[in-house]
């Protein structure tokens, strides 16, 4: 093969693995199509990794093959033993090897260049943007991932002037890697500077921001894993690395802005604004008690069982309690009685963009009876019944009506329009945003208190006896 | 090489287009296994990586270059088996075998 034939088949075969790649993400569309276009996505990575290795700069392949079944076997492992519930802790931590990779593979290439003494100053300032996002990619996942497994404590870590030293940190970053763009030869000192600085602004970036904004900086981390792999593309002129980094990058601002459309805030006030930091002020009235109605879970089956319809609000106490056999159980009784049945998911139920979805799955709920925010708000006026079992902020009518609650403005479930609301509970305690809830103190509303797997439990029994 | 760093950000460019438009389409109910899936894609840096650590340059650069294949190899079999795992559980209702295990039990 001449070098012009090699060269063609390479190409050819990153067109290729690229045109899989994106025909896999369109088939993500359909529940029914997504587990195909997850293979072909993985077959097309399969054939640009397969083609590189006949590259024939490649002569020592030691390394090489242990790399890859080192790799293969962790890979394995972690996705055969993670639980669904730890899902946004899995992604957050394989954010971080992506960002990871970038980074050392950028290094790599920046001291292969530096040794060879030419390091063209494109090539030099694409290597430094690859190495400081995969840095700070890396220890910023990780840190998520560490909240989010409650290693690291969940609430914000806030000092003063914590964004004015982040500030100046990234401003170290870009002056660093100028530096090495203008001065790449003997610098290797510098270099590891660059990687340490970004690693450390990584942490910084994360610490300040609480437990639950977790899902939002995980989507962020995911674009910028793609963003990483991109640049160091650019270094590498190699085209499979651009367009596929572009994809992740593209896929991650978007879930970004998905979620934070959904908690109402923009992604600066989640970033630097230490939401959830303690004395956010607890709104509503001061100290006075409110009546509310509380039921037995004989009563709620009742109103359960007789109903036409009903809708599951599930929160992510719900996964807490690690009720979704029992809710699924509860709603195949419904059924079986004639009820209709649906589920209401905010895009915030889970730990990460579509994760209630994820667990609600593994307890086999179809999927067709799933119903996002969008899709079933018109539903709750013809529903007779709407059950919230876990969930709490998303419910809460105060973001629509009070304008100084924290929520105010944050899309929510209308679920006191249904005929009548049971809300499973272990107390009156507020919610995430240390807000009361009015849902909870209105005529039709019923509260049925205990743990969510207990609770539904019982109205599994009670139904069973009507 | 500035002609070549213009024809990269060409193709950049129209690939975050192609990927905002394919995944907008993208149903919330998919989000999750979006976002294990296109991790996965961005253990791509393999493909980089693999050239990389096959090289004889320098120990240090080899030695950075591997452990760049070890992660990415992390994310990309990890990201798509976890991917997988994932949507194999969406299920769609199965009316006739719900009927076929319960046959009466529309009457109780």
């Amino acid at each position: 093969m001449t070098g012009q034939d090699y060269i063609n088949l390479i190409n050819g075969s990153y067109l290729i693995a690229a045109i899989l790649f994106i025909v896999g993400l369109m088939l993500l569309r359909s529940p029914a199509t997504a587990r195909n276009g997850n293979r072909l996505s993985a077959l097309a990575m399969l054939i640009a990794a397969g083609v590189t290795l006949v590259d024939r700069n490649i002569v020592e392949f030691e390394f090489i093959i242990g790399g890859v079944i080192l790799g293969s076997v962790i890979g394995i492992v972690l996705a055969r033993t993670v639980q669904m519930t730890a899902m946004p802790q899995m992604v957050a931590v394989f954010n971080a090897f992506g960002g990871g990779a970038s980074a050392l593979l950028a290094g790599s290439e920046f001291i292969r260049l530096a040794d060879g003494g030419d390091v063209p100053e494109d090539v030099g300032a694409t290597i430094m943007i690859g190495t400081a996002i995969g840095a700070l990619t890396l220890t910023g996942s990780l840190v998520a991932a560490g909240k989010l497994t409650g290693w690291v404590t969940q609430n914000p870590i806030v000092f003063p002037l914590r964004n004015v030293v982040s500030g100046l940190l990234a401003v170290l970053v870009i002056a660093i890697a100028v530096i090495l763009v203008v001065e790449p030869i003997n610098n290797e000192l510098m270099f590891a500077a660059l990687v340490g600085v970004a690693l450390l602004l990584g942490v910084l970036l994360v610490t300040p921001i609480g437990g639950a904004d977790m899902p939002v900086v995980v989507a962020l981390f995911n674009s910028y894993s793609g963003l990483a792999g991109a640049a160091t593309g650019f270094a590498l002129d190699n085209n499979i690395l651009i367009i596929a980094g572009a994809l992740v990058g593209a896929s991650g601002l978007i879930l970004t802005r998905i979620m934070t459309r959904a908690m109402n805030r923009s992604l600066a006030n989640v970033m630097f604004g230490g939401f959830g930091a303690s004395g956010v002020e607890v709104s509503g009235v001061d100290g006075e008690v409110r009546p509310y109605r509380s039921v037995q879970a004989q009563d709620a089956a009742m109103m359960l069982g007789y109903a036409g319809s009903v809708i599951f609000v599930p929160g992510y106490g719900l996964a807490v309690a690690q009720a979704q056999h029992e809710l699924r159980t509860l709603a195949d009784l419904l059924q079986a009685r004639g009820v209709n049945v649906k589920y209401a998911i905010h895009p915030v139920a889970g730990r990460m963009p579509g994760h209630m979805n994820v667990l609600l799955a593994e307890a086999d709920v179809p999927y067709d009876q799933l119903f996002d925010l969008d899709q079933i708000n018109r539903d709750f006026d013809q529903t007779d019944v709407a059950v919230v079992v876990g969930a709490n902020d998303v419910v809460n009518p105060a973001a629509r009506s009070s304008e100084g609650s924290p929520i105010y403005g944050m899309p929510i479930l209308n679920v006191e329009h249904a005929g009548s609301v049971i809300v499973l509970k272990r107390s009156m305690a507020s919610g995430f945003a240390g807000i009361d809830n009015d849902l909870f103190y209105l005529d039709r509303t019923s509260m049925l208190f205990g743990d969510a797997k207990s609770s539904v439990a019982s109205l599994v029994s009670e139904i069973e006896d009507l | 090489m500035v002609e070549s760093l213009i024809l990269s950000l060409t193709v950049f460019a129209l690939a975050t287009f192609i990927g905002h438009s394919v995944i907008t389409k993208v149903p919330p109910t998919l989000h999750t296994p979006l976002m294990s899936g296109t991790n996965a894609i961005s253990g791509i840096v393999i493909v980089g990586a693999l050239v990389a650590a096959g090289m004889t340059d320098s120990a240090l650069s080899q030695g950075l270059a591997t452990a760049a294949v070890v992660l990415a190899t992390i994310n990309v079999v990890g990201g798509f088996l976890v991917t997988d795992r994932m949507l194999r559980m969406f299920r769609r209702r199965e009316r006739p075998s719900n009927n076929a295990g319960n046959p009466d039990g529309g009457d109780r």
